[in-house]
């Protein structure tokens, strides 16, 4: 079974949405089963991750369940696919997610169903080739191919202004994309292989270096978005439908981080050394910037949208501080912040879905007619503020330990956040479930039954992320400590060589 | 785990499963059940830490930490989910879950005019309890931090549990929102401690406190001494938690919430934290004179500040908050002279007497309907007889009048305050002495209002009448409390028993000499507190009940100065213009200025310059996919172009 299930994994969604394009039937017959066959692939491929998750070994160095099949030999170029602890839970993520969108859009996704389900099904697949690949190309491939069904989500089913946020985001990504397949190319000239593990041993020189991290950077940077790369964020993440927005939010953002994480800082160390203080300066900026900007929204889901923004700066800090500690919690904050900011998203669609209306100033007592949506929402934006007890402090504190091994003052401003955060969202929650009951608010339903059934494991996430992050820091722990440890030896010996030489 | 250590877990994690079968099944279970559950366990809590206080920690230890399991381990940070027993969490403990039980009784007589279930109130009760007991037993600076937020969390949920009146709400997010600028610096100061010692656990800091006193932090362009920075930072925290001065704001707001909150808020689970977090890291912040002179300096002026403050007000729950945020200055104070034993004492004496003040109060308002005002009061000590005793009880503990609870620990304060002889100290024992007589002079200002004179409205106090038992009882448990807590306490907290008792879990390094001193002082300085406390006594009977008239001649008579004393010295304002008008102003302009004006504008003139053609076909959906399907292409062709041909 071993060597099947990565593969199995990540193409199974590809079949299922094979499997619906073929369907035929009347239309109402072909739109119902269409979101059960999703349901049920997507639910396949989660419990198939999670057995992969049970025979995972995070003792091990390097790739499990890996699979190399001889794609363009004479060029180096291989499907070559595996999980280290680091894929693995972005794997986890996006297959937890998926069932969990698809079951959200149940009543929001009501036009042309089964395009919808193609599209999040190919989503899935592509963002699970993108976790585990291990080649360049195949990589890149996968990073390109997240973009078809995430624009078609964002053009076809979105809001008002669909169609050009859609275009925003696809010409940003794909605009940003160029760059890293420059760099790729560039790589492979110099190296002769696309193989990722092969390239970690390559020695590039320093100016090269530069080069291909300026590349990836602006890559993923555009994808993360690191400041000022986000004009397309607020608007695809506002006009998205919900449950797309969840997912470009949830994980395809962390397709990004993932990058700048995997290509960028664990590839070039010394590059990435060199341009730390540049993108720890930017990651602060994008945290103390987006969340300032948060308050001053009139539309709920554009609150949420600019703290995902904010988020993605902390995400940065923790990656471009180069200490274990903070890359351990910018991969927790990836995975935590994923968790949250779907929930966030799916409650505000909640709430929009019955007022028909995401404008703040409209609403106004909801907490009274919802009680349990106003739990679990305050489960999450406490979560979204970093409460000790979720996922999110855990991916904080850890980052704020790496921000200080770099500077006291970088610590303080990207902990800002903790300040910040919590005036925007205390501010939304107050404005939209507390106070006198307004509009429509008064003759809303409590929580359906679905959609409890995702805001609850959401919610058990959460906490189980805040009360036991073992569970999954032991997974990838050891893959940062030994990339980064090696890496501290050889830096700490070459200044020991510059001791010796200047003691001359 | 063995059978005390097995007890010692029951005190800290009962309060959370009641918290949790009430919060999450109160709706079905229904009220009553859930308040009989809630309020069960609390007692169950309670005996559990009182058995466990008398059983004491075992002999030879000094601590012992119960292991709950592994929380984070990563790249060289660790820490676990764990409850440390030593004298000074056992008392804390003790004193926690004796007062929350105290209020959860109370709670079930006083929120029983609500219309909505109050099962949610009580979830909250005991959870604000369980974060606090996590706060005091921790062993590690992170889960203190875990408590310490989440007793953020609760009160934010209990100063804003009416959720339909806006005031509450503002003051909720406000106490939430000041809190957490403090928690910043304190969540730094823990980082930093981290990479000073590379561990977060006390036992493990403590060891190597005395090897690093040389090492120094680089800030501001100068090297510092690490302890004094990493001091200063957590002091900041303390403050907020604490409402010390600059930090206070949010205390007085508070009063939002049903009175009950304000009486655990105040007397046992949320600004002790401060004080706590004082006592707690004894054996470093003794190594930071810098940040003991300035705890000493702000603990001083917040408490002259906070009673100048409560003089005037005229609400009663915020005269006694008012006296809260004082009385913790003088705390802060004795921990900046290092005695932290003192502290602990006046905390725990102060527990009793605030939590009986408030409650006290509570049972007023109850009484006539809600008000609050205590010029609307008057003559109400015929109608409600026993809360005008244990009033009268709380004021004269307050007041630190022999031998109530307050007189002993308060007494302990300014005299170590003056044996400390320094500059600091000595500015903090005549700021104290001032204080005492503008405490006595508020509280009897307020029993004079409240219970004496005529009424002035008669429509109000026609009905007043006594609670029932559940209101009662705490009130007689917490006024035994406030009267014997000093005389029992005082041998063991800072008396000749004291070393004995403290088993070492409060270090004094420059304070223990502090200790020692303190019986030396001379016998009118030591009485100085006592006759200031009568003076003001007096004072309050001259200007409200001798010669009513006399208050209002001198406000207007001192007209700007009662009005600077009435608007709380004008902090409120002065924050709304420094901080949160431009913080809103500027939200906008980076919004609408920035981000739609610059940021978003490049796209827009991309697409100008160079997808006009893609712009047009993008109107229609089909089109866009062939689009997206097409740049996709050419970006693989791209890619096997170079593959195949530049090798």
């Amino acid at each position: 079974m071993a060597p099947y299930l990565l593969p199995l994994i990540t193409f199974l969604p590809l079949l299922g949405a094979l499997g619906l394009l073929l369907a035929r039937g009347s239309a109402d017959a072909v739109q119902a089963s269409s979101r059960w066959v999703a349901l049920w692939t997507s639910l396949v491929v989660f419990a198939l991750s999670v057995m992969m998750w049970l025979g995972f070994d995070p003792h091990l160095a390097g790739a499990q369940f890996e699979v190399q099949h001889a794609w363009m030999p004479a060029f180096g170029v291989s499907y070559h696919a595996g999980v280290d602890g680091i894929s693995l839970v972005f794997v986890l993520l996006t297959t937890f997610l998926t069932p969990l969108s698809i079951a959200a859009s149940w009543t929001l996704i009501t036009t042309r169903v089964r395009d919808y389900m193609i599209a999040v099904l190919l989503l899935e697949t592509t963002l699970i080739g993108l976790f585990s690949a291990l080649d360049l190309v195949v990589f890149y491939i996968f990073y390109e191919a997240t973009l078809i069904p995430g624009s078609l989500m964002i053009g076809i089913w979105g809001g008002p202004r669909r169609i050009w946020a859609s275009l925003q985001f696809f010409l940003f990504t794909f605009g940003g994309s160029l760059f890293m397949l420059l760099a790729l190319i560039a790589m492979w000239t110099a190296a002769g292989t696309t193989d990722i593990p092969a390239l970690m041993q390559v020695n590039v020189p320093p100016a090269m270096q530069n080069w291909l991290l300026l590349g990836f950077l602006i890559a993923f940077g555009v994808k993360l978005p690191l400041f000022p790369l986000h004009a397309w964020l607020p608007d695809a993440y506002t006009e998205a439908p919900a449950p797309a927005t969840a997912l470009l939010s949830g994980v395809l953002s962390k397709a990004g981080a993932y990058g700048m994480l995997r290509l960028g800082v664990l590839m070039f160390p010394e590059a990435a050394h060199r341009f730390a203080p540049y993108v720890l300066v930017l990651g602060v900026v994008a945290v103390i910037y987006a969340a300032i900007i948060a308050l001053a929204q009139t539309d709920m889901k554009r609150t949420i949208a600019y703290s995902s923004f904010s988020h993605m700066g902390l995400i940065a800090v923790g990656l471009f501080s180069l200490d274990p500690a903070g890359l351990d919690g910018a991969i927790f904050q990836m995975l935590s912040h994923g968790v949250v900011i779907v929930a966030l998203f799916l409650c505000i669609a909640a709430i929009a879905w019955r007022t028909e209306t995401r404008t703040i100033d409209e609403m106004g007592g909801v907490a009274a007619r919802m009680p349990k949506l106003a739990a679990l929402g305050m489960l999450f934006i406490m979560a979204n503020v970093g409460l000790p007890g979720t996922g999110a402090f855990v991916g904080e504190w850890l980052v704020m330990i790496g921000a200080l091994h770099v500077s006291f003052w970088v610590a303080l401003f990207a902990g800002s956040a903790m300040i910040l955060g919590a005036v925007y969202t205390l501010v939304l929650y107050r404005r939209v479930m507390f106070g006198a009951v307004k509009g429509t608010a008064a003759l809303l339903r409590d929580l359906t039954g679905v959609e409890l059934a995702v805001l609850v494991p959401l919610a058990i996430v959460t906490l189980w992320m805040g009360i036991h992050p073992d569970t999954f820091l032991r997974l990838f722990d050891p893959v940062i400590t030994s990339a980064l440890g090696g890496h501290a030896a050889n830096t700490a010996s070459v200044a020991h060589q510059a001791v010796q030489v200047a003691a001359r | 785990m063995t059978s005390s250590a097995a007890i010692f877990a029951i005190a800290v994690l009962a309060p959370l499963g009641g918290s949790l079968i009430a919060g999450l099944f109160g709706r079905i279970i229904g009220d009553r059940p859930a308040q009989a559950i809630t309020i069960g366990l609390m007692a169950a809590a309670c005996a559990s830490a009182i058995a466990t206080l008398f059983s004491g920690v075992p002999q030879d230890m000094g601590t012992a930490v119960v292991s709950l399991g592994h929380w984070i381990d990563a790249g060289g940070f660790h820490a676990n989910w764990s409850l440390r027993a030593d004298m000074l969490s056992l008392s804390m403990v003790a004193m926690v879950t004796t007062i929350s039980l105290c209020v959860h009784i109370y709670s079930v007589g006083y929120m029983n005019h609500e219309e909505m279930p109050t099962y949610r109130f009580f979830s909250y009760l005991s959870l604000f309890t369980f974060a606090m007991l996590m706060l005091v037993t921790s062993n590690d600076l992170i889960q203190l931090f875990f408590g310490w937020e989440g007793v953020g969390l609760v009160s934010y949920l209990l100063i804003g549990y009416w959720y339909d009146k806006p005031s509450a709400v503002a003051a909720a997010i406000k106490a939430f929102v000041v809190n957490r600028v403090a928690d910043l610096f304190f969540l730094v100061g823990i980082a930093l401690l981290f990479l000073q010692f590379g561990s977060v656990t006390y036992d493990n800091i403590f060891a190597v406190v005395p090897a690093q006193v040389g090492a120094t932090y680089h800030l501001f362009g100068t090297d510092w001494p690490v302890f004094e920075v990493i001091g200063t930072l957590l002091f900041i925290g303390a403050m907020g938690k604490s409402a010390q001065l600059f930090l206070h704001t949010w205390l007085p707001d508070a009063m939002e919430g049903p009175t009950p909150v304000s009486a655990l808020i105040h007397a046992a689970t949320m600004v002790t934290a401060g004080v706590f977090l004082m006592a707690r890291m004894s054996p470093l912040l003794e190594f930071a004179p810098g940040t003991k002179t300035l705890i000493v300096l702000i603990g001083g002026t917040t408490c002259f500040f906070a009673a100048t403050v409560g003089l005037v007000q005229p609400d009663i729950k915020r005269t006694i908050a008012y006296s809260t945020c004082s009385q913790l200055g003088y705390m802060f104070m004795a921990a900046g002279v290092g005695v932290y034993q003192a502290s602990i004492f006046h905390l725990t004496t102060h527990a009793f007497f605030k939590a009986l003040l408030f409650l006290g109060a509570g049972s007023v308002i109850h009484a006539i309907h809600g008000e609050q005002d205590m010029f609307r009061m008057g003559g109400l000590w015929r109608k409600i007889p026993f809360t005008y005793a244990v009033m009268w009880i709380g004021s004269l503990a307050l007041a630190g009048v022999f031998p109530f609870a307050g007189y002993w620990s308060k007494d302990g304060i300014l005299e170590a305050m003056w044996a400390a002889q320094s500059g600091p100290a000595t500015y903090g024992w005549a700021m104290g002495v001032v204080t005492a007589f503008i405490t006595a002079l508020y509280s009897w200002r307020l029993i004079f209002l409240v219970f004496h004179g005529t009424p002035r409205d008669a429509h109000l106090s026609e009905h007043a009448h006594e609670g029932g038992i559940a209101i009662v009882l705490p009130l007689g448990i917490l006024g035994v409390g406030a009267v014997l807590a000093g005389v029992l306490l005082d041998r063991f907290y800072i008396g000749t028993a004291q070393a004995q008792f403290w088993q070492g879990s409060i270090v004094n390094g420059a304070g223990a000499a502090v200790m020692n001193r303190m019986e030396e002082v001379p016998g009118l300085i030591a009485l100085a507190p006592s006759i200031a406390g009568l003076l003001g006594i007096a004072v309050a009977y001259l200007a409200y009940m001798a010669r009513p008239e006399l208050p209002a001649s001198l406000a207007r008579s001192l007209r700007p100065v009662y009005l600077f004393l009435l608007n709380k010295w004008y902090f409120d304002e002065l924050y709304d213009v420094l901080f949160v008008r431009p913080y809103r102003a500027l939200a906008r302009i980076l919004w609408k200025g920035a981000d739609e004006g610059v940021v978003e504008q490049v796209p827009v003139g991309l697409a100008r310059l160079t997808v006009g053609t893609a712009v047009q076909a993008a109107r229609t959906q089909s089109g866009s996919i062939a689009i997206y399907a097409f740049t996709m292409l050419i970006g693989l062709v791209v890619l096997t172009t170079t593959l195949l041909f530049v090798h």
